[in-house]
């Protein structure tokens, strides 16, 4: 057929970009050649307004970033802070913000798998994946009050104690979720057309994985057996004995299964959590104006998109000098350029999804 | 505290080759908090980094993040500080390359040496205004282009910048 290179766009307003993103895509016919991403439409300055609010008033506007994992956002910044200030969380409340962020992750991935499968076609997963996911929001409901933007975490430990009834309400739910588990994996495992649409597209090496900085299950998915949890433990992770899943041909489909086991791994880590969970306090006692000496930090924490890290630097006030957010989605979209080339049209759709992105961090 | 691993010899060692192969261009150099520091002229910014890259295995860049430094008179009394941060997988090592970029200055650009750069220096671009000189393609990558000004630079307004609110 003759060579002719089209310029195709799509977005912002598609339904499968996750948010209002714009890929502008060259074709050649059916194949990709190329593909752009515009961002910004949904950039709301975050850095900026930081810089005008106090450590505690930024606290809540991170759940904006991720806000399928508002939590992990919360996380990943009060330790930078914590870092910065030179705060001891008391051990209890590392472990209740391990369960809280296990739940989240699992939470996060769940709804990737419903979504994922929705922009396939698959649109029953969505449902299942959905179910399951209602029940750790329901938990969250429980414990702070919301179920998206949940705000759990404060600096210096959570907003509340675990206590007995939370407790088991959430070993319930660890119960239910991998029977919901097994019906998505039942729906899509050894289904033809979702393998059709999985297996061998998308694929990306671990060497050019880790050069485009790939982080998170898109990376692991191409057997990078990078995970912060392991590798710079925080919040206590090196109490706990969990594996890190990898992939081996870094395929949407590997993506696929790499989330799906850390979705029984975090389950693991929630109950060993749960099962020594030690006596104290949930939070440290931070002053009600906390002002940081001049410094500078930088801290990550594996998020469920990927590597999440905050650049804090604090000038003596009460306010952040600079606070810089390293996310995940917005280096893993990096990739998708390398990802999509060569490959059909219709499975930018899949690839993109595959991906795992949320443009809250994206546009910031 | 107990997420900050212990100084790791790797780091020192790191350390003590990058002095000896760029002496006159290390400004500062130490290593704490876990990770490697140093301070660069930025005349050896490129070269630098493809040392550590091709000797000290620092096979990742994870960020790149601009201080203005606008009234509070950084290190180097420049207008800003432009801070790397690269990492060693496996080995868990992180550096921090810092170099001082007054205004209107351009850096060497990352991305021949890592390709996540690239979008790492529009954004340093697009919210600074710091230019990268051999990148791809320096475009913004938030605002709209015909956007005036840098928002994140500190004498850029919160609010209000055209009698509005």
């Amino acid at each position: 057929m003759e060579l002719r290179e089209y310029d195709l766009n799509m977005g912002p307003q598609h339904p499968s970009t996750h948010g209002v993103l714009r890929l502008k895509l060259a074709v050649d016919n059916e194949v990709v050649l190329g593909v752009e991403p515009v961002l910004g439409y949904l950039h709301r300055g975050m850095e900026k307004l930081w810089e005008s609010l106090t450590y505690t008033q930024v606290v809540p506007l991170t759940d904006r970033l991720d806000y399928i994992a508002s939590l992990s956002n919360n996380l990943g910044y009060c330790l930078a802070v914590e870092k910065l200030a030179g705060i001891e969380v008391p051990r209890r409340a590392r472990y209740i913000r391990v369960v809280l962020a296990e739940l989240q992750r699992l939470a996060s991935h769940l709804a990737w798998a419903g979504f994922m499968a929705n922009d396939i076609g698959a649109m029953s997963v969505l449902l299942y994946a959905f179910q399951a996911r209602e029940d750790v929001l329901d938990i969250f409901e429980e414990y702070c009050g919301a179920r998206l933007t949940i705000h759990g975490i404060r600096i210096g430990g959570a907003v509340r104690d675990l206590d007995a009834p939370l407790v088991s309400r959430i070993r319930a739910v660890l119960e239910k979720v991998p029977r919901r588990l097994e019906d998505v994996r039942a729906l899509l495992d050894e289904n033809r057309i979702w393998k059709e649409r999985t297996v061998g597209v998308g694929r990306i090496s671990a060497t050019d994985a880790i050069d485009y900085g790939l982080t998170g299950p898109s990376l692991r998915a191409s057997g990078v057996a990078w995970d912060m949890r392991k590798d710079l433990p925080y919040s206590s992770y090196d109490d706990f004995d969990f594996d890190v899943p990898l992939g081996a041909n870094g395929d949407v489909y590997d993506r696929y299964l790499v989330r799906l086991e850390e979705i029984c791994q975090s389950i693991r880590v929630v109950r060993q959590a749960l099962d020594g969970l030690p006596e104290g306090e949930f939070t440290a006692k931070v002053p009600r104006v906390l002002k940081i000496a001049p410094g500078e930090v930088f801290h990550t924490i594996e998020a469920p998109k990927g590597v999440l890290g905050f650049t804090v630097r604090s000038n003596g006030s009460d306010r952040p000098e600079r606070v810089k957010m390293k996310s995940p989605s917005f280096i893993n979209l990096q990739a998708l350029d390398h990802m999509c080339r060569g490959n059909l049209f219709s499975d930018v759709v899949g690839i993109l999804g595959s991906l795992d992105i949320v443009l809250g961090e994206i546009d910031k | 505290m107990p997420e900050d691993p212990a100084d790791r010899p790797e780091l020192r060692e790191a350390l003590a080759a990058l002095s000896g192969r760029f002496a006159g261009a290390v400004l500062a150099g130490a290593v704490d908090k876990g990770e490697l520091s140093v301070r660069l002229s930025k005349d050896a910014l490129a070269s630098a980094l493809r040392f550590l890259k091709e000797e000290g295995g620092f096979n990742a860049f994870e960020d790149l993040v601009v201080f203005d430094n606008l009234g509070s008179a950084g290190e180097g009394g420049q207008r800003f500080t432009v801070v790397y941060r690269l990492y060693k997988f496996p080995g868990a090592l992180r550096a921090r390359v810092a170099v001082d970029v007054g205004e209107g200055e351009s850096l060497a650009s990352a991305v021949p040496l890592y390709r996540s750069a690239d979008w790492a220096e529009r954004e340093a671009f697009d919210m600074f205004g710091v230019r990268f000189e051999g990148h791809p393609d320096l475009r913004r990558i938030y605002m709209p282009d015909e956007f005036e000004g840098h928002p994140l630079r500190k004498d850029f307004p919160l609010a209000g910048r055209n009698g509005g609110a």
